[in-house]
């Protein structure tokens, strides 16, 4: 069967309440949770437009980290040692009290490069897939529809009733058709 | 917090952005300057590979001079920054938003600099690349991980790391800013390539928030790592004076008294030069001013402590070091120039609300306080190798050479380049966060009164 093809549209709006207003029309329009996204340049509290509760698994990640830095931080100083037993100070070949900084520092840097990796992961970064406007760096804020051929009326039109400023879709500005070039 | 920034969102972006945006003339001649001085550091440094380290002057037995000393220095201003950022963040205080960038900033380049100095010290750079990476496989020569010279680079490059990483993710809104801004093809291409694509979508601030959490909490532990690695160097070996038990939490906290001074100091000169007042008010550094009084408290009662420690257990050498550092010359006049300048002055002045809502009493109590910070590293260094042991046939006095002051002064250059070409580059205070905190700011009534207030998600 085939995939419906789905393109996104982004209205932007002035106000948060008219994105707010944007985002329940999309509900009732049918559009789920999936489909929607909000963008602004402010970080806004969650669910200021009535957005669900973003999901995210961004906690196991350091702790996954913190274990691989550990096991790699144990291999690598062990494995020095071993691969060259030279008493010194009548120590044993492998010290755990010698050890144990590298070994917190291998923890600790893992832990921090595996919540950066899922930092990116999480925020499904790199993104250069999604409608943008540098007007939203301006303020405005952008909802963002993913629709059918058959969901792109309903949606334009819940975002123009909402009070949308400019609706743009991958070809363009839907509200502010390109302007004929003026003969020169 | 009683002064919230008053401005509405479009001010804030086009206020914390107009040094990115354009560059005023000053710029250029600080920049220079500071680089002419930079330059000189380069040409010692030179020198110092092509003759080693007796160009410094060294002989037996002092041979840790002023690289070393200005080593723990850096290291010092270097903690303050994340301790600042990541405490603030974690425990979410409001007045946090405008210092973090500039105190994180701060943190990167003193590390970078702080780094620089063991190499520099070392007279023969190449050679630490054996002593710190497994790499001489064929002649079986692997580092000793006994040894401080591997738990050193060890936790820094494990704090830099996070640092950079740490502001890093804490920039990216920013960066999305100035990429919708920028102006020129290759301006705005490095600037999209380094934002990532972020849009600000509600899944990408969320993450942001919680991100900003968890990096604060695993670097906080890194941050207290470092130092006390970093006091190991000294602690691990034998010498008198240096191998004391609470040379761990002295170096700790003594890092962030200077460290947090530094973050003061640059608030101020920051607020000065990119025209921030807005934004950086006296509401702030009163309240690093009072974070300042616990710290030094604090830093005093370990100071006391590495002094009694070392008298009370009568041993000879220890005592001996003791009454060097406090009695003979030139000690006897740094010591109190030490106490007064890092402790009975600035600490003081800080009770007085005055002192601490005024930017130049602020400004000059915590250079001050970094003065007396650097001869504290001095005096903790020096002495404790000048003095003659037993078995011991060759010693005498340091004397500083002048390739020394020259290290010395391009390292404060390249610190503050570092920070004025961020800023140059980057918004130094972070507008997205400051955005968010007039979101939040609000005000509410109490009886007749009307108060500033901040919710909270």
């Amino acid at each position: 069967m085939a995939v419906e093809q789905r393109r996104e549209l982004l209205g932007l709006f002035e106000e948060v309440d008219q994105a707010a207003d944007a985002f329940t029309r999309l509900r009732e329009a049918g559009f789920g949770d999936v489909d929607l996204e909000v963008i602004s340049s402010t970080p806004y509290p969650e669910g200021a437009f009535g957005d669900a509760p973003v999901k995210h698994r961004l906690f196991t990640f350091p702790f996954a980290g913190a274990a691989c830095g550990f096991i790699i931080g144990l291999a690598w100083i062990v494995g020095a040692q071993v691969s060259e037993p030279l008493i010194t100070g009548g120590k044993p070949i492998v010290a755990v009290p010698a050890i144990i900084q590298i070994l917190y520092e291998a923890t600790l840097l893992a832990a921090v490069l595996f919540t950066v990796i899922g930092v990116f992961f999480e925020s499904r970064l790199p993104d250069g897939i999604g409608l943008y406007d540098v007007r939203i760096a301006d303020g405005l804020i952008g909802v963002s529809v993913l629709a059918t051929d058959q969901t792109m009326l309903p949606a334009r039109q819940a975002l123009e009733l909402a009070g949308a400023t400019d609706i743009l879709a991958q070809e363009g500005s839907l509200l502010r058709p390109a302007q004929e070039p003026s003969p020169s | 917090m009683q002064e919230p920034v008053v401005a509405d969102p479009r001010t804030v972006d086009r206020e914390i952005l107009d040094f990115v945006m354009r560059t005023p003339r000053w710029f250029f001649v600080w920049a220079g300057a500071l680089s002419g001085v930079l330059l000189a550091g380069v040409g010692v440094f030179l020198l110092l590979l092509i003759f080693g380290l007796q160009y410094f002057g060294y002989s037996h037995p002092v041979y840790w001079g002023f690289p070393i000393v200005n080593f723990v220095f850096w290291i010092g201003i270097s903690h303050a920054g994340i301790m600042v950022s990541a405490i603030l963040r974690l425990s979410q205080v409001e007045w946090r938003r405008p210092v973090t960038r500039a105190a994180e900033v701060l943190t990167i380049f003193s590390l970078l600099t702080a780094m620089m100095m063991p190499i520099i010290h070392s007279g023969r750079p190449w050679r630490t690349l054996y002593w710190e990476f497994p790499y001489d496989f064929i002649r079986g020569i692997w580092p000793n991980p006994r040894s401080p010279l591997v738990w050193d680079p060890s936790a820094i490059f494990t704090y830099l790391t996070s640092t950079l990483l740490f502001v890093y993710v804490a920039l990216l809104p920013d960066l999305a800013l100035v990429r919708d801004r920028a102006s020129g093809p290759i301006r705005k291409a490095i600037y999209t390539v380094l934002a990532m694509g972020f849009r600000g979508t509600s899944r990408q601030w969320r993450i942001q928030a919680v991100s900003g959490i968890l990096l604060s909490a695993i670097i906080l532990p890194i941050f207290v790592s470092v130092h006390s690695i970093v006091s190991w160097d000294f602690a691990v070996l034998l010498l008198p004076g240096w191998h004391n038990t609470v040379f761990a939490p002295y170096f700790v906290i003594g890092a962030v008294h200077s460290g947090v001074s530094a973050v003061v100091m640059v608030t101020i000169i920051i607020r000065k030069i990119f025209k921030l007042e807005n934004y950086i008010k006296a509401d702030h550094v009163d309240s690093l001013a009072r974070l300042l009084l616990v710290v030094a408290a604090t830093w005093g009662y370990f100071l006391m402590l590495d002094f009694m420690f070392g008298l009370y257990g009568e041993e000879p050498a220890e005592v001996a070091t003791w009454m060097k550092r406090t009695f003979e010359m030139p000690w006897i006049i740094m010591s109190p120039i030490f106490i007064f300048a890092a402790f009975l002055f600035p600490v003081p002045m800080w009770l007085f609300r005055k002192v601490r809502r005024s930017f130049k009493w602020m400004f000059i109590t915590t250079v001050s306080v970094n003065i007396g910070m650097w001869l504290e590293r001095y005096m903790l260094i020096i002495p404790g190798l000048e003095r003659k042991s037993d078995l011991q046939f060759v010693y005498g006095d340091f004397t500083p050479s002048i390739s020394e002051f020259i290290i010395v002064a391009a390292s404060f250059a390249l610190v503050i380049v570092g920070v004025l070409s961020f800023a140059k580059v980057l918004p130094i205070i972070p507008a997205t966060d400051i955005k968010e905190g007039l979101l939040m700011a609000d005000k509410i009534r109490v009886g007749r009164v009307e108060v500033p207030a901040t919710m909270r998600e």
